[in-house]
């Protein structure tokens, strides 16, 4: 009757698993257990954590992001329309708590600010995919720690991307088609044709054809709505057909026959939002919200995110070995990493010091040049000094010998003069005597002048002939 | 759903982060109906249960499960029909589909004959932690491959049903070190089994006993204290807790009682009902393993139990043999240090409540 899996050796006494799928028999139930509570139970708890829910609006500047959502959500979110003048493509993120009923819901919003108002579009689409990688970064980073909050994490990841078209009524701009295709291998993008109002009728139709045929030639893969369960297939698989959808938002409300919705009036007409005849508002919010919500957050998880896990993880260098060599690869493989890691660190460490005492060195060896120079200056000044010094010395030695000469000359000549005069008639010998002098002084001033100025002591070579 | 109801424009009575704006929704937009398609979801997916009965052969196991599912997963085993004992404990698995409106429920129920059988049962309840942690150890190496599947087979042992025997007096050194053991690993509930040998006044008494046991020993058993989340939790829970451990009766044979069909023991002094709440607590076992609280078992085992072995893996030195050494892991993390910060928050984190009990002298 029923399976019983005995394990074999006593060493390995804990029993054979059994897989889904082999020998799950359906046993029958004799009575009411009570289990089919279990999905209320499931969304109770669902109920009490809150769910949240992250929507990017991507489209060029103008064209209602903000007021579709405040119209999808039926709320005035605060917000001031953006210039046409921004340098770059920016994120702008808000997050809002609504509530209705007893379901809690954390909805952030995301727009790009800026986005085709450059002239130089090649980057507009890369702040963006930075963005969303970075959400999913965000909680890899959380899935990875060791001590980790994932039911308490608020989730960023970017569940559905709003792309919003210009209605121009030809075809998709290149700027369209890059942005969706770099896009929908991270996001679920649902393209929206927006301010529809602008379009007629004909042309929408012609319009949403040339767009399916322009994503599908160029490969880019929208958001399928999911048509495996039978509960949504059919509204599903019909709302496929529609896509993209043609929305126009608007929180004005006029009174119309006797109830007030939401619409825009023009001079020719009022357009409602949420006639399905004008637009396909109505589509879009069921679609996103009371349909697909869950399964959009879903295929987040389980395809965008998983696929941007494994390439990260791939490429950090982590590999799934095969299960009979390794038990624990990831961690062996964060050891390694980490020594590796630790290793280049210290060569980076060594070389800088290397390089640091290096640079030391020849500092030192530039300042023992420079102040060997210094020495020898020094040195040669000092000599240069002492020669003046000396050459000084000897000239004044000279110049002394001269003037004690002549001193001895000046009493001799006197003596001599005192003693002429007593012998009389010695005034030609005075007046020769004169004569030579005043010719002796002249050339002695002659030569003082020629010695510069240090001396002036006059020097006197007098040569005294004895007469 | 009326389009035209207004919700409460107030915002949401969780704390929201700093930086969340509350706003008041003007109209109704439909976010419950988030609540249905979670609902589809999750019935096409089916929920999975794995439980464990552990206690001493005799206690009436394998009819207890039967009687709980109401179904026969065992056939009873009864002793002296040329069945050996077992001597040492080996752990059996059988899985079974059950499907009650539309819900599908696998369900893996674990049974240990042998456990306590032996004379020396030093070290019995190894083979038991070595298996819950290897179910653990499985889907640790699911999560995290690379490539991972998109719904990794949940086999860890969300709930352990332990039986004690109905003595009346305390519980036995080996009820106590078993349980002391366990309830770090696993969600523990303890049952008084084979109630109808205890009347009601022996009941209680012994009830207040035990529940003065685990106290002194510190043992926590399901449904944690330290885990409930608000207001109406505790209550709730408080109410279970009163009544921890049930004196619970399995039966797997109907009777006719007052014209009615019951499942029941037939004596020679009358007919104990099962479902009676006048004869034996089996509903409210019934009403907290399945109908109220199976959800919640298997998010404790996820978020706190399954958390605490993740980092107690990863923080362990990498050089890790697999084979006979690998038993000594079962022990329970020894120094798990509280996290600073959300500690003091009544509720939001549930991971690192179990600084307190300190490890056991097992090598």
């Amino acid at each position: 009757m029923e399976a019983e899996a005995n394990s074999g050796s006593p060493e390995d006494s804990w029993a054979f698993i059994q897989r889904p799928g082999e020998g799950c028999r359906t046993v029958p139930l004799a009575g009411h257990v009570g289990f089919d509570s279990l999905p209320d139970q499931l969304v109770n708890q669902s109920v009490s954590q809150g769910f949240c829910f992250n929507i990017l609006c991507v489209g060029e500047t103008g064209l209602g992001k903000s007021t579709l959502m405040d119209t999808l959500f039926n709320t005035k979110f605060e917000g001031e329309p953006a210039t046409h003048t921004q340098p770059g493509v920016q994120l702008q993120s808000n997050t809002y708590d609504l509530q209705e009923s007893n379901v809690g819901l954390k909805l952030t919003i995301v727009s790009t600010v800026g986005f085709g108002d450059q002239i130089n579009k090649e980057d507009s689409y890369r702040p963006i995919v930075e963005f969303i990688d970075a959400q999913f970064e965000a909680y890899l980073q959380e899935e990875l720690k060791i001590r980790r909050l994932l039911h308490n994490y608020h989730d960023s990841r970017i569940h559905a991307c709003l792309y919003f078209i210009a209605p121009t009524g030809h075809s998709l701009k290149s700027l369209d088609l890059v942005t969706m295709k770099k896009l929908d291998s991270k996001v679920n993008v649902i393209p929206i044709i927006a301010k529809s109002d602008a379009i007629s009728k004909s042309e929408l139709t012609k319009f949403k054809i040339k767009i399916t045929s322009e994503l599908v030639s160029n490969g880019v893969q929208i958001y399928q709505f999911p048509t495996d369960d039978e509960a949504v297939a059919e509204i599903n698989g019909t709302m496929n057909a529609h896509l993209p959808f043609a929305v126009i938002g608007s929180t004005e409300e006029l009174k119309i026959g006797n109830k007030m919705v939401k619409a825009r009036q023009y001079p020719w007409g009022t357009v409602q939002v949420e006639n399905e005849a004008h637009c396909d508002f109505v589509k879009l919010r069921e679609m996103l919200i009371r349909v697909n919500m869950e399964d959009l957050r879903e295929q987040t998880h389980s395809r965008h995110y998983e696929l941007y896990r494994r390439c990260k993880l791939e490429e950090m260098g982590f590999k799934d070995t095969d299960p009979d060599s390794k038990p624990f690869s990831l961690q062996e493989t964060y050891e390694a990493k980490r020594n590796e890691f630790l290793g280049e660190l210290q060569k980076k460490e060594e070389e800088m010091r290397q390089m640091f005492v290096q640079r030391v060195k020849e500092k030192e060896a530039e300042l023992k040049e420079a102040e060997k120079e210094l020495h020898e200056k020094f040195d040669r000044l000092k000599k240069l000094h002492q020669d003046e010094k000396k050459k000084l010395e000897d000239k004044k030695k000279s110049l002394d010998d001269e003037v004690n000469a002549f001193k001895q000359r000046k009493t001799a000549a006197e003596l001599l003069q005192s003693q002429g005069s007593q012998a009389g008639g010695s005034q030609t010998l005075k007046r020769d005597k004169e004569k030579k002098k005043t010719r002796e002084e002249k050339s002695i001033s002659d030569r003082t002048c020629t010695t510069p100025g240090k001396h002036p002591v006059v020097p006197c070579a007098l040569v005294v002939c004895a007469v | 759903m009326d389009p035209l109801r207004q919700s409460p424009s107030r915002s949401s009575s969780r704390a929201s982060s700093p930086r969340t704006l509350p706003s008041e929704m003007l109209g109704y937009v439909g976010i419950e109906a988030v609540l249905d398609q979670l609902k589809i979801k999750a019935m096409k997916m089916g929920f999975e249960f794995n439980i464990m009965v552990v206690g001493q052969s005799g206690l009436g196991k394998s009819t207890m499960v039967n009687t709980l599912f109401k179904s026969k997963m065992w056939k009873s085993t009864m002793p002296g029909l040329g069945v050996p004992t077992p001597q040492t404990l080996q752990l059996q698995s059988v899985t079974h589909v059950i499907e009650e409106s539309g819900v599908k429920l696998k369900l893996t129920v674990t049974d240990t004959p042998g456990f306590g059988d032996q004379i020396n049962n030093d070290k019995c309840w190894d083979p038991i932690l070595g298996y819950i942690n290897e179910q653990y150890e499985h889907y640790l190496q699911e999560e995290i491959l690379i490539t991972r599947q998109r719904h990794i087979p949940d086999t860890r042992v969300h709930c352990c049903v332990y039986f004690v025997p109905p003595t009346g007096h305390w519980l036995r050194p080996l009820d106590i070190e078993f349980l002391r053991r366990l309830c770090r690993t696993v969600n523990v509930v303890p049952v008084i089994a084979r109630a109808d040998s205890l009347t009601i006044e022996e009941r209680e008494a012994f009830r207040h006993r035990i529940q003065e046991n685990l106290k002194t020993h510190g043992i926590e058993v399901y449904p944690q204290q330290c885990f409930d989340e608000d207001i109406n939790d505790k209550i709730l829970n408080s109410k279970i807790r009163e009544r921890i451990p049930f004196a619970v009766v399995g039966a797997d044979q109907e009777h006719i009682v007052n014209g009615r069909c019951v499942l029941g023991r037939k004596t020679k002094w009358g007919i104990i009902e099962v479902e009676n709440m006048a004869h034996c607590e089996f509903p409210l076992l019934r009403d907290l393993l399945i109908r109220s609280h199976l959800q919640d078992l298997k998010d404790i085992t996820h978020n706190v139990h399954y958390e605490n072995y993740r980092i107690f893996r990863l923080n362990e030195s990498h050089v890790l043999p697999r084979g006979p050494g690998w038993v000594n892991l079962a022990r329970a993390p020894a120094s798990v240090p509280a996290p600073a910060g959300p500690q003091a928050n009544p509720g939001p984190s549930k991971v690192g409540g179990w600084a307190k009990d300190n490890s056991d002298e097992e090598c």
